[in-house]
């Protein structure tokens, strides 16, 4: 997990939900690079050629509301966002992202779209580079950070499973 | 101080005391995927060690968003499934033809049962808080680790209480209810929480309505819906359910977080206008014509759903300008909708019967709305672009007032006109 990170914001309102992320049509594929396409598609379509790697969203309340659709945070992902910093995240969306090691923030942020950010992850910061302001964020709990920090919940399963088999070995 | 049921059920299954805001790691009793959230549940299960077997008598597998197959793509989806069950012998795998809906079937087929721990990687999980499960969704790489090691890391939620006394007027239901909440506490109202119902409108209603209560927790941004469970579960229950089981009930001094009462006498039928769930206005005050009328989902396509649609339209036919499609939730429903003669009647009503599936609700296929066109549904969501075309539009409702509608032409208060 890197422990700067630096982007242009990209900005969203309250209740961004999975359909709006990633619609329906487009679910038959689990390719990141190939849903980064299709997202945003109906609301936003110029997103796929605005977004540059790197980027970060910067949402409003209750963000990835909705289906419990993987393909919505993978489709993030793909595109090259590096995080993701709302007021409140949707909890599937927030399982989904912890899970898959998409970084996730809950901050009130202030920012205008383009606004270059520096967020201090162990430091729990977030700097506005154009407003010289920095918000505070609580990190997340600790057995959180160690599935991100893994590299997702299926590395901290083959640890359990190394862990089973060894003993099973004995 | 006592415990809620969340808290009990999460306790248990964990094998420690739990408390509302502990991150615990609990044993689950159940995981299911359907067609679109299996493939990637598959694909990292296969990137475990080639040794790993999953635990087959866990884990249900049922196709439902997009069957029969909508394209080639959705057909290797399917096809993916298919060859999972088949190389590890998972006998829960309802193929096409002898499943349906994956969150009605899972109840049908007896895997729900009170006090059970089940995940599934559909947001509709919740529904099975009806039957005094604690029930969740959640996504597709943490159902293929509890595949693999039978257990999922939980929050620990606090629980609202909401209780709900009084006599609900004719063609008002559990759909109505669930739509009065959310319209009150908004589609974050109930964040990460349980919502817990009470009162004796919610003892009174039938378990179909019960499910359409738990099954839009999630609208509220719940984590479960749950209702405590009684006769009516445990009569449905017998001679269905999959093992044993033993109810669990909140204590009386257990903490709820918010407690929240309504009058059942001030909940009408509802409609829920675009784009949130939480946009309700009475029936009565939606005045908007429609183009198609759709019945189903895991929200209301059972029997009771269809029968209350039947008793509306039967010896009348739909307005000419509207379509409406009417699709049971599983084979179970579709055979028993036959005998009772409810078919024929959607039929002579110039109706669209469908086999079991998702279909449009999700706008995956089977009825989806152009530039323009209106859908009054009985389905969970209305986000943009939800059932079609981002300028459509969906009103989600009771089934009395989508038949009601179809008939008019335009969203009705049932009540105004039959």
């Amino acid at each position: 997990m890197e422990e700067i990170l630096e982007g242009r914001a990209i900005k969203f309102g309250d209740n961004v939900d999975t359909d709006q992320i990633i619609p329906a049509e487009f679910l038959v594929t689990g390719d990141p690079k190939e849903l980064a396409k299709n997202a945003f598609i109906k609301v936003r379509p110029e997103f796929k050629n605005i977004v540059r790697d790197g980027d970060i969203i910067v949402a409003g309340r209750n963000f990835g509301c909705g289906s419990s659709r993987e393909h919505a945070p993978r489709a993030l992902m793909g595109a090259g966002i590096s995080c993701v910093i709302a007021k409140s995240f949707a909890r599937i969306f927030f399982r989904n992202s912890i899970n898959l090691g998409l970084t996730l923030i809950e901050c009130d942020v202030r920012a205008n779209e383009g606004d270059e950010l520096i967020v201090d992850l162990k430091g729990g910061t977030i700097k506005n580079k154009r407003s010289s302001e920095v918000f505070e964020f609580k990190p997340l709990p600790a057995f959180l950070i160690k599935i991100v920090e893994k590299g997702g919940l299926m590395e901290y399963v083959k640890e359990v499973l190394n862990e089973k088999n060894s003993h099973n070995a004995r | 101080m006592g415990k809620t049921i969340s808290e009990k059920i999460i306790g248990n299954k964990a094998g420690v005391n739990a408390e509302a805001g502990q991150i615990v790691e609990a044993n689950v009793d159940y995981v299911m995927v359907n067609d679109v959230t299996g493939l990637p549940a598959f694909e990292q299960f296969e990137k475990l060690p080639k040794s790993t077997k999953p635990l087959r008598e866990k884990i249900v597998l049922i196709p439902d968003h997009y069957v029969p197959n909508k394209d080639v793509a959705s057909a290797e989806q399917a096809k993916r499934m298919r060859d999972f069950a088949k190389k590890y012998e998972i006998e829960n795998y309802f193929e096409v033809g002898r499943g349906g809906v994956c969150h009605q079937l899972m109840i049908e087929k007896g895997f729900v049962a009170p006090g059970r721990l089940i995940v599934g990687a559909d947001s509709h999980t919740c529904s099975y808080g009806a039957l005094g499960a604690f029930s969740t969704g959640i996504g597709s790489t943490e159902a293929a680790a509890v595949m693999a090691i039978g257990k999922l890391w939980l929050k620990v939620p606090d629980s609202i209480k909401i209780t709900v006394n009084g006599k609900l007027d004719n063609y008002v239901y559990g759909k109505d209810i669930i739509l009065h909440v959310i319209g009150d506490i908004g589609v974050e109202g109930a964040l990460y929480q349980t919502m817990e119902y009470y009162g004796n409108t919610i003892e009174n209603l039938t378990l179909s309505d019960r499910i359409s209560i738990s099954n839009m927790a999630i609208e509220a941004g719940g984590k479960a819906g749950i209702i405590p469970p009684d006769d009516k579960v445990f009569e449905y229950l017998q001679n269905r359910v999959r093992g044993s089981y033993n109810p669990v009930y909140s204590d009386n001094d257990a903490y709820y977080i918010e407690e929240l009462e309504y009058d059942a006498v001030d909940i009408p039928p509802t409609v829920a206008k675009p784009f949130l769930p939480s946009n309700t206005a009475p029936a009565s005050e939606v005045d908007v014509k429609i183009d198609q009328a759709y019945l189903g989902s895991c929200t209301n396509g059972r029997i009771e759903d269809l029968r209350i649609a039947a008793e509306i339209l039967k010896g009348r036919k739909i307005n000419s300008e509207v379509r409406m499609l009417v699709v049971p939730a599983t084979k179970e429903i579709f055979n028993q909708a036959l005998k009772e003669g409810l078919i024929d009647i959607f039929e002579k009503a110039d109706c669209f019967v469908s086999g079991p599936t998702c279909g449009a609700c999700l706008g995956g296929y089977m009825g989806i709305l152009a530039d323009g066109e209106k859908c009054v549904a009985t389905t969970n969501r209305n986000f943009i672009g939800r059932m079609g075309h981002k300028n459509s539009e969906v009103y989600l409702a009771n089934p009395a007032v989508v038949a009601a509608s179809a008939l008019e032409g335009r969203i009705v208060d049932p009540r105004e006109v039959l």
